[in-house]
């Protein structure tokens, strides 16, 4: 189920573009993400990340241009975009007033999981999260910093080719966001895409590629290394700074 | 004219904001246990920590929106819970969420805030043109329909509209891109210029800097307060950044490194910290490169480095440990 | 650049109702609906009591067969719209028909009824209803009330006089509702829904968003902000209430007998207790949705179902109708239905103005005590 059907790249954009009546939130954005990438996605607020990253999950449909998710198709073929995918945002999509066991149960059942394998998957989860004397207390009543690693395992139950992330780590503390990025790590290392967004800039050093969007276009993408060089840059935030600044 | 204003203002008042042993709880959480501090004047004060470390329940005693439990807390020379109506006209408060309302516009928002306190938005022309010069043009739009930068500038706007003598903002950068961040941080530089006292709370310790003096909290505790430089040089452990090399693999061997404290990425780099304090971060560097090469990351290079804030807090902050299973 | 000369800071309770102001006219959508929805009402409503209705089954008691007796059940007969079953010795058998559905209407002559009129004596006819079905009963014993008026007029013209009384009241459904009835009971409604639930929610949403913590921060007093989103509220409700009015007047001619003056009072007394519920509920719930739920449950259903206005309080079982006591809409519908139908004043309806006047002033304070100057 990981993989996508052929061997394309786990995302291939084209010329993608989203206009709102006069206002173009997107104007022709072009980019592959190889699979097992972690590819960081930044950008300023309403540089039109949102929009994007709406397009890429099947939630808005482009005014034009293409884009391939785990093989499918943006147009016409959301329904099996959104089994490959997996989604978590910056508030989570957890069930504050389920408890821990009920959220992966309820995850598990969503993506179609077996019974069998929704069990199996949650004893799997619990142990290896370290929730077992919470497994049954609701979720609201957990530290921050667990549901969010919750929230990502319960993102990725059903082994997806593709992870969005939209500022996981928004909120939580040095340790535990660090924490969280070597979750990231062990899922890349396993073949899943990880498309992350964040405002920590750090974060950014930790992507295998990023890009950085400025009003509706990508002004930059590559290695950090590599923008960091080009931009004679000594930081990513340095980058991020120069490109965005005009617009602001 | 605002005459009256400054005649109200206690003569050398020079710590704004104090607070002593304050404690407050909720049912079984404990949100506050035991914080005492001092603002001094026109200074720009952070507290640092991630959500749920008590930050807003403390700006919510000191602008007299809670009573603490125990403890005391004075704003401006007066109780928070005796004198609310005499410090409420003369705070701003930035709450977490931006405190606007979507249905009015830039300038119907600004309007309203300003009435609410009986003034007018042409009386604090002054202090707000820094910044409401950059929202002006949009003073028609609607609120909702604000970039996040925008409404953050808007907000900050309307919690000085009133010309207060001290200003809370309850993590205004949350959420909003880096480069309105930065703005931002100019902007309260300037109004703190001005004379202004500010207080701020953020979860981005990279925004320690930005304060005078800042104290870095966790679980309703103060870790450590202090200026930021101060804080970094009191870090227990030699560090030392490894750059370059495969990430996961540097990091496992760093861990397996004998006197091994931690390794974390940070940035591009590791952060590694040494148990034997006192050593020479230098030498510390010297022993890693040969013990990295011996298992074949020849790529990566150690040097020693100075510690910032978030290694502090790293170094001091309880790790909340689930209990694995047996 | 100190202040202008010309821009004077506005009150801020003002500044506060302004604001208030301008969130009920941007709101289109819930405009529209708080507006239409209670003239949609008086026209569906009006228009389903009036309907047309074919096939009217009469039962004539006629103890005393005569000439006159004669004439009128072969009136009642030539009707297209009406159907013969029945003529029955007595009026005991009518509840048996009735009972059976077997007649809608019966029509009830007194003995003698010949004999009286030619002596030029008052001679009795009664119409008796199946009320069981209110809007049908009332349209039905319309048309033949119209068909005996018209025969009366006859007949008196050759003598004595016919008295015809209309009884209803004495079948199942002792209130019957008509359109008459059913305008006041709108407007509680239409008071409840405006002030109780949307004050809730409006309320509530400051809280959630959180500008409730720029509002208590500032030096505006709870009062202060409980009555600059109470106010515009107040003014919107009494708009739709003479709107109310007016589509019922003029689409049904409803009449309006008493005083306006004292009907408009009576509402804002009622508004004012609606208001402050509203206020109590927002205090108690945390989001939009639970203050919204609770204003349905609390003052809505309680409005509609517990005040008389659709089930009569009388035909409700007797551990019920105490609870009827504390609904306030119970209280203001007997009001508007006394002003409006009967035009009786301020003299007949004292113990319910006082009623309205005691629960204003208690869960007013409740209101403002329950709204503290902190954060709970």
């Amino acid at each position: 189920m990981t993989l996508p059907p052929n061997d394309e790249p786990a995302i291939r954009v084209r010329d993608l573009a989203r206009r709102f009546g006069g206002f173009i939130a997107v104007r022709g954005i072009s980019f592959e993400v190889a699979r097992g990438e972690v590819f960081g996605f930044l950008g300023a607020n309403g540089a039109g990340k949102t929009t994007a990253i709406k397009m890429l999950t099947g939630l808005l449909l482009p005014t034009s241009g293409e884009a391939r998710v785990a093989g499918y198709d943006v147009y016409r073929e959301t329904e099996s975009i959104r089994r490959h995918i997996g989604y978590m945002s910056q508030r989570f999509s957890l069930y504050e007033d389920l408890t821990v066991r009920e959220n992966i149960e309820l995850y598990g059942g969503i993506y179609g999981l077996s019974d069998e394998r929704i069990a199996k998957r949650s004893t799997e989860l619990i142990a290896r999260l370290g929730l077992h004397d919470v497994r049954d207390t609701l979720v609201g009543s957990i530290p921050l910093g667990w549901k969010q690693k919750l929230a990502f395992s319960v993102a990725v139950i059903h082994d997806p080719a593709i992870v969005f992330l939209d500022e996981p780590t928004s909120g939580v503390d040095p340790i535990t966001r660090r924490q969280f990025w070597e979750m990231i790590y062990t899922a890349a290392s396993k073949g899943t895409t990880v498309f992350v967004t964040t405002h920590y800039m750090d974060e950014a050093e930790y992507c295998d590629r990023v890009s950085i969007m400025v009003e509706g276009t990508i002004a930059a993408l590559g290695t950090p290394n590599d923008l960091k060089s080009r931009y004679g840059a000594a930081t990513i935030e340095d980058v991020f700074v120069r490109l965005a600044r005009p617009a602001a | 004219m605002t005459r009256g204003r400054a005649d109200a203002r206690a003569p050398n008042l020079d710590e704004p904001v104090v607070v002593r042993d304050v404690v407050k709880r909720f049912g079984d959480t404990v949100a506050l246990d035991g914080v005492s501090m001092a603002v001094r004047r026109a200074e720009i004060f952070g507290f640092i920590g991630p959500d749920g470390a008590g930050k807003t329940t403390l700006f919510r005693i000191l602008t007299t929106l809670l009573v603490p439990d125990a403890g005391e807390a004075r704003v401006l020379g007066m109780d928070v819970v005796r004198d609310l109506w005499q410090i409420r006209p003369r705070l701003g408060y930035m709450p977490g969420r931006f405190s606007l309302y979507p249905d009015l516009s830039v300038i119907e928002n600004l309007t309203f805030f300003a009435s609410v306190f009986g003034t007018t938005v042409d009386a604090a022309r002054d202090v707000i043109a820094p910044i409401y010069s950059q929202i002006e043009r949009f003073h028609d739009r609607r609120a909702a329909a604000l970039s996040g930068g925008m409404k953050q500038k808007l907000a900050l706007c309307c919690a000085l509209v009133h010309r207060p003598d001290v200003l809370f903002l309850d993590e205004p950068t949350t959420g909003v891109d880096a480069v309105s961040r930065r703005e931002f941080w100019e902007l309260l530089g300037q109004l703190k210029a001005s004379g202004l006292t500010i207080v701020v709370s953020t979860p981005y310790m990279d925004e320690a800097g930005r304060c005078d003096r800042v104290a870095l909290v966790q679980r309703g505790r103060i870790l450590e307060l202090d200026a930021p430089g101060v804080i970094g040089s009191r870090y227990r452990h030699p560090l030392v950044a490894v750059r370059g090399g495969d990430r996961q693999r540097v990091l496992t061997a760093l861990r397996e490194f004998p006197h091994a404290v931690s390794a974390f990425p940070f940035g591009e780099t590791i952060h590694y910290a040494d148990a034997r304090s006192g050593s020479d971060p230098a030498a510390i560097a010297r022993e890693l490169d040969v013990w990295l090469a011996q298992r074949g990351l020849d790529g990566a290079r150690a040097e020693a480095a100075q510690a910032g804030i978030e290694d502090v807090f790293m170094d001091l902050m309880e790790t909340p440990r689930p209990q694995a299973a047996a | 650049m100190r202040r202008a000369p010309g821009s004077a800071a506005r009150g801020p309770l003002v500044a506060f109702m302004v604001k208030e102001v301008q969130h009920i006219l941007r709101d289109r959508q819930t405009l529209t609906i708080l507006i239409l929805m209670p003239l949609l009402q008086v026209v569906l409503f009006g228009y389903a009591l009036r309907t047309d209705i074919q096939d009217i089954r009469v039962a004539v008691v006629d103890p005393t067969p005569d000439y006159a007796t004669l004439a009128l059940r072969n009136r009642l007969g030539a009707t297209d719209r009406f159907r013969l079953v029945q003529v029955l010795p007595d009026a005991s058998r009518l509840e048996t028909l009735f009972r059976r559905n077997e007649a809608d209407v019966g029509v009830e002559v007194a003995p003698r009824f010949g004999t009286r009129l030619a002596r030029g004596e008052p001679a009795d006819i009664q119409i008796v209803a199946d009320a069981s079905d209110p809007n049908g009963g009332t349209t039905m014993a319309a048309y033949v009330n119209a068909v005996i008026d018209d025969f009366a007029g006859q007949m008196g013209a050759s003598g004595g006089a016919v008295h015809i009384a209309l009884d209803t009241r004495m079948r199942f459904n002792p209130t019957l509702a008509s359109v008459n009835l059913f305008v006041p009971g709108l407007i509680a409604l239409v008071i409840t829904l405006v002030s109780a639930l949307m004050t809730a929610i409006s309320l509530s949403r400051e809280k959630e968003r959180g500008t409730l913590e720029s509002l208590l921060v500032s030096p505006l007093r709870p009062w202060q902000i409980i009555v600059g989103k109470v106010l515009p509220y107040l003014g919107l409700g009494l708009t739709i209430v003479l709107l109310v009015l007016a589509a019922a007047w003029g689409v049904f001619r409803v009449p309006f007998r008493g005083s306006l003056a004292l009907l408009l009072g009576e509402a804002l007394l009622y508004t004012l207790v609606s208001l402050a519920l509203g206020v109590l509920i927002a205090a108690r719930t945390s989001t939009q949705r639970s203050a919204m739920l609770a204003a349905l449950v609390g003052t809505m259903m309680p409005s509609a179902l517990l005040s008389g206005m659709i089930f009569p309080i009388a035909s409700m079982p007797a551990w019920l109708r105490p609870v009827t006591y504390i609904v306030p809409a119970r209280w203001f519908i007997i009001i508007a239905r006394g002003v409006m139908l009967e035009g009786v004043g301020l003299v007949n309806l004292w113990i319910e103005t006082g009623v309205l006047v005691l629960m204003t002033l208690v869960l007013l304070v409740a209101a403002v005590r329950s709204f503290d100057a902190r954060l709970a």
